[in-house]
């Protein structure tokens, strides 16, 4: 049995977790096995559970699971996968997935690969891949353990349909209000933006921009094809921008299938976050910018001739 | 309170990696290492910041051979008051890292057990919540502030698409990244005191193999980069579309 971490967003299974009933499915049919869910709180996405290959899903809606406890998730996880007989959990490689999958390893004395980014060769044993050193190795991990946790990486699989008849199973774990330990004081979401850690596209700016002013032709682009913004650790660092953009070594890694990078040179501790980028496209005055040897696509020009040039291009290929 | 913070020795954010032994083993020839950045700079001047505001002791560990004492002292000449050492080969997965560092922290009555996110040697995330879990605790990864109120800790988190502020009670494992703190330099009498510090070295308790490396490769480079000039942004636009596929 094969058991998935499942997140929502307005009560919708997100992509990501879609990604990972797709991984799931794979590996629960060559085992023969079943695919199990597992969330917290309430969800009303029937549809995708049958479509994506769910057979059993398991919902926990308890008032101690309100705020997010890694400690208290982990153990209504074990609980369900020991009563499940699984031999496999898998969560997506996010904030919360990361803190889960290590729980549930050291719990149930595990191999875990948090991060993995290949679908699992079955071939003599179970066999997966991440990239280590920042993007610049990979390395090829066998789990040898009984126990096998993965959190994997986004776009490592496309999602695929799998129609199932899930059953949904309302599942009390009966951790006392008592064992709650962590309170949430105040939560501040940016309105109308789309989550870097989640965006299929990005583009993001570096100090090639001169100036938080100059931002508007970033924001455009974003908006005309659907992307998420980020920026640069000069960016962040003076202020032009929030600090919850910033990608690279010291800020978040993201691997979106889309990476546009606007007067960012292109320094290693940068790359680091964004080299898993499928497709990276770099716009930049310097022909010598390190970025270009790291890019799919480039435009070696100035950001202010080429953005609204960019932009226009890509209205008409969009139709908007 | 007692802080016990984890330090990583890892390769310099720009060496250039390779292998050797059939590409089953790190090639440290020429290599420098550092202390792992998020381990320096945010888990452990944090755990200073609040150890000088309000008393106790910084410990810093780390699971490895018996060279990385040095990373332990530069810990130390950067403030920490001692550090431990357990000793254990270069490869020691995450797994018994996190059990030995837990049971250490256990049995020696630590308050907090504090981690950089992630090292970037490895980039697995995966030490804190193992510790955590190992011991029982509340685990806030990847904080970006944390205060300390008694027995109270107030964290600050980066969320998707926003933040949010925690209370945690009582003990617990923090992993922490950029915003927690500044990178901190030793000084002159820091470097000195390194020296005279206590640093124990204690064996690791090892068991059965979790996870192996059957295999390290060097990321292949990507293809050539295609050039555009400013004349050719529609066929830019056009290779993302059709050939890319991204648009």
């Amino acid at each position: 049995m094969v058991l998935v971490f499942l997140e929502s967003s307005n009560h919708k299974i997100k992509k990501n977790s879609l990604e990972v009933i797709t991984y799931g499915k794979k590996i629960a049919k060559a085992n023969n096995g079943k695919l199990i869910g597992i969330h917290f709180g309430a969800l009303d996405d029937s549809d995708s559970c049958n479509k994506y290959g769910l057979d059993k899903l398991f919902i926990l809606n308890e008032p101690v699971f309100e705020v997010f406890d890694s400690r208290l998730y982990t153990k209504a996880i074990k609980a369900v996968y020991l009563a499940e007989n699984c031999q496999f959990a898998f969560f997506g490689f996010n904030l919360n997935g990361k803190a889960l999958s290590a729980r549930l390893a050291a719990a149930l004395d595990g191999g875990l690969v948090n991060g993995a980014n290949s679908f699992a060769d079955l071939n003599g044993g179970f066999k997966v891949q991440k990239t280590i050193y920042s993007g610049k190795a990979i390395a090829t991990y066998q789990i040898v353990a009984q126990h096998k946790i993965l959190s994997i990486a986004s776009n490592t699989v496309s999602i695929e349909e799998n129609p199932s008849t899930c059953e949904v199973v309302n599942f009390n774990s009966g951790i006392a209000a008592s064992e709650v330990k962590v309170k949430k004081i105040k939560e501040e979401k940016v309105a109308g933006e789309i989550p870097l850690a989640e965006a299929d596209l990005v583009v993001s700016g570096g100090r090639g921009l001169k100036g938080p002013e100059n931002w508007g032709m970033i924001e455009d682009c974003a908006k005309i094809i659907g992307a998420a913004t980020a920026c640069s650790r000069a960016v962040a660092d003076a202020h032009w921008r929030p600090h919850h953009e910033h990608v690279g070594q010291t800020g978040g890694a993201i691997a979106p299938n889309l990476y546009i990078a606007v007067g960012i040179s292109g320094a290693i501790q940068h790359l680091a976050g964004v080299s898993n980028s499928k497709t990276i496209l770099v716009v930049n005055i310097d022909p010598e910018a390190p970025f270009f040897k790291a890019a799919d696509y480039g435009v070696v020009g100035d950001a202010f001739e080429v953005m609204p040039k960019l932009n226009e291009a890509l209205k008409k290929a969009k139709g908007v | 309170m007692k802080y016990l913070v984890c330090i990583s020795k890892v390769p310099d954010t720009t060496a250039k990696i390779s292998f050797k032994n059939e590409d089953k083993e790190f090639n440290s020839d020429g290599v420098t290492f550092i202390m792992n950045p998020t381990d320096e700079w945010y888990a452990l001047v944090r755990a200073l910041e609040l150890k000088e505001a309000s008393g106790g002791q910084v410990t810093v560990i780390n699971v490895g051979p018996k060279d990385n004492e040095k990373f332990l002292r530069s810990a130390i000449a950067i403030g920490a008051d001692d550090a431990v050492l357990i000793e254990a080969n270069e490869e020691t997965e995450s797994y018994y890292i996190a059990k030995n560092i837990a049971k250490y922290a256990q049995e020696n009555g630590y308050n907090f057990v504090i981690t950089g996110k992630e090292t970037i040697s490895f980039n697995s995330f995966s030490l804190g919540g193992m510790i955590a879990e190992f011991m029982d605790l509340p685990f806030i990864n990847q904080a970006t502030q944390w205060m300390l109120n008694g027995e109270v800790s107030t964290i600050y988190k980066e969320i998707e698409g926003g933040e949010e502020v925690l209370e945690v009670t009582g003990n617990c494992v923090i992993s922490a990244q950029k915003g927690m703190a500044e990178q901190r330099l030793a000084n002159m009498k820091g470097i000195m005191m390194a020296k005279t510090k206590p640093l124990a070295i204690i064996p690791i308790a090892l068991g059965e193999e979790k996870v192996q490396v059957s295999q390290y490769q060097v990321t292949p480079p990507r293809g050539n980069c295609k050039m555009f000039t400013l004349d050719q942004i529609d066929e830019l636009v056009q290779a993302l579309q059709s050939e890319a596929k991204v648009i």
